[in-house]
């Protein structure tokens, strides 16, 4: 699984669209190696959320096939889909935060959803949120948090579980350009680890901060490839020391 | 880098449910609360005094039938005073005589007199009405049509105005209205369990959606729509549970205070009509089979909406 040249998603002629309107995404036919680190970019409207809607399994598409770890995800019957989600973290673009629960709570959601065991959750979920700066907030409610909080609350619950794929959209949105390269250095420790990583967003520097991370960009539902990286991508080399 | 240490240890990702607290952590405000467990009380109630009352009817039903199986009546209908007792001293006389026969009575004339002394006042008491001669008569088993028109026969031979009828023909009306009034009971305690099950579709209904944010969230979390139900069905246990013991409480007690009340009367009725040992268990019943329907109630609705989930 943790061999960089397995296929973890495969879309093949993949079409989207809502309701009667036309199509928001044509055409995608790509391939995600797992253990590698994707950037999504393209204008606001091109259709990045809307590809990640497909990829966490909220959306299924108009035409074309999807296979993820190695299973076809369209014939899936239902009741499989939830295991499938767990194998997945993901950032949404409204951070999808439990009202009710409070930031530790939040973070803590996957796990009791996958029926870690109290005493062994509360330590790795007090981490992250002190990784994330929120240590101090972790009993806040998501009302009573910034827009950025509430962003590395979504992020520290994306991730806690060490998901095999983590699809992250517009993570870094919110907060100021010293916590963004913070929260994606947490996105690449987590790479490191095995898990193959979709970031989407709009920030052309924050591409530059991965080296070995490969970019799809995607222009009025359709998918352009300015590297070849999703056709020939590079073999990976060991990570480069940073300066 | 010191960052792996912060993620969680890789999980076997099993899917636990979400029991007790755990599930109380992630929809904690899910109490289908409102009026819900007051409707399951009122139901609970409704349908336990529905249940006694069917109880306590058809065990009436069954023990008077028991009791005037093989009971016959003897009239001598005759206006001559003289003719009618000499009639009726035969018809006692060759009754007695007869197999199968345990026991024959003639009802002295002051204790008829009484019996219609309410309808007819003083005048019962005089002879200016012509009451008719009873006798009573205890057959040693059911009382058949052939054994009926044998005794007829006989007594048509020693006492012309004599007229025989099984006492169960009296009471056919009656029995046929406790029939009835078993199955409008029955219908009652139906239409109760429909509309209390009605009230907990609502209110999951209405839970479902006030909540639906956060079940789409644990939904995409990977949550399964079993974790997902119980959440709701222990919600509606406890609201259900609270209700129905509450309802079938109050129901029971009245069905005491209604079985005192009937057993100050002392007409027999009562005594015939109360509850066994076993019929409390058919009652206490009530509230278990109404906690199951509002938990299957529940469960239904809200597999249904999540199955309209991706
Ligand atoms: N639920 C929906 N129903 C109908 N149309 C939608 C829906 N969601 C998105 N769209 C349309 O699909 C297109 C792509 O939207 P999408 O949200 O995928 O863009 P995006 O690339 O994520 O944009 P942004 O950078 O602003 O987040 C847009 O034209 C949008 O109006
Ligand atoms: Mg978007």
């Amino acid at each position: 699984m943790m061999a960089g040249s397995e296929d973890i998603v495969r879309f093949d002629n993949v079409g989207l669209r809502y309701g009667i309107g036309g199509e928001v995404l044509s055409d995608l036919t790509f391939t995600l190696h797992a253990g590698r680190f994707y950037f999504l970019t393209g204008a606001s409207g091109a259709g990045k959320t809307s590809l990640l809607k497909l990829l966490y399994l909220a959306q299924r598409p108009s035409r074309g096939a999807i296979r993820m770890f190695g299973g076809d995800v369209i014939t899936l019957p239902r009741a499989r889909l939830p295991a499938l989600r767990r194998r997945l973290g993901v950032v949404f673009q409204d951070f999808r935060l439990v009202r009710h629960l409070s930031a530790f709570d939040n973070v803590a959601l996957p796990l009791r959803l996958s029926g870690v065991r109290e005493d062994e959750l509360r330590q790795p979920v007090a981490d992250m949120l002190d990784w994330v700066g929120l240590g101090a907030r972790s009993d806040a409610r998501p009302a009573t948090l910034s827009g950025g909080e509430q962003q590395r609350v979504a992020i520290a619950r994306a991730v806690i579980a060490r998901p095999e794929l983590l699809v992250a959209d517009e993570p870094t949105g919110n907060v100021d350009p010293e916590m963004a390269v913070k929260l994606l250095r947490l996105f690449e420790a987590l790479n490191r680890l095995g898990t193959t990583v979709v970031v989407a967003t709009h920030d052309v520097h924050l591409l530059r901060q991965v080296p070995d991370s490969l970019i799809m960009r995607l222009d009025n539902g359709r998918m352009s490839d300015p590297t070849g990286a999703l056709r020939y991508p590079p073999r990976r080399e060991p990570a480069p020391a940073r300066a | 880098m010191r960052a792996p240490s912060v993620f969680a240890r890789a999980i076997g990702r099993g899917q636990a449910g979400l029991a007790g607290a755990r599930a109380a952590r992630v929809l904690p405000a899910t109490r289908l609360g409102g009026p819900m467990p007051w409707v399951i009380a009122i139901m609970a109630a409704l349908t336990v005094l529905a249940a006694g009352g069917a109880l306590a009817l058809a065990n009436f039903a069954e023990r008077t039938r028991a009791g005037l199986e093989g009971g016959l009546t003897v009239q001598i209908v005759e206006a001559d005073p003289a003719a009618r007792d000499g009639q009726a001293a035969r018809a006692a006389q060759a009754l007695a005589r007869q197999p199968g026969v345990a026991s024959v009575r003639p009802v002295p004339r002051d204790e008829l007199a009484r019996l219609v002394e309410p309808w007819l006042g003083e005048a019962a008491q005089s002879d200016a009405v012509a009451l008719p001669a009873l006798i009573d008569v205890a057959l040693a088993g059911p009382a058949d049509e052939a054994r009926l028109s044998r005794l007829r026969s006989e007594l048509a031979r020693v006492a012309p105005a004599a007229r025989l009828d099984p006492q169960a023909d009296w009471l056919g009306p009656v029995f046929e209205t406790i029939r009835a009034l078993r199955w409008l009971a029955l219908t009652l305690i139906a239409m109760l369990t429909a509309a209390s099950a009605a009230a907990v579709w609502l209110a999951a209904r209405n839970a479902f959606d006030a909540n639906r944010e956060t079940i789409e969230i644990v939904h995409h979390l990977g949550g399964n729509d079993t974790q997902i139900a119980g959440i709701f069905q222990r919600s509606v246990l406890i609201d259900s549970a609270l209700g129905a013991v509450l309802g079938a409480v109050l129901g029971a007690a009245v069905l005491v205070l209604l079985g005192e009340r009937f057993g100050a009367l002392q007409s027999g009725v009562v005594e015939s009509g109360s509850l066994s040992t076993l019929d409390w268990l058919g009652v206490a019943l009530v509230p278990v089979v109404m906690v199951g329907v509002a938990l299957l109630t529940a469960r239904r609705t809200v597999m249904v909406r999540l199955g309209r989930m991706l």
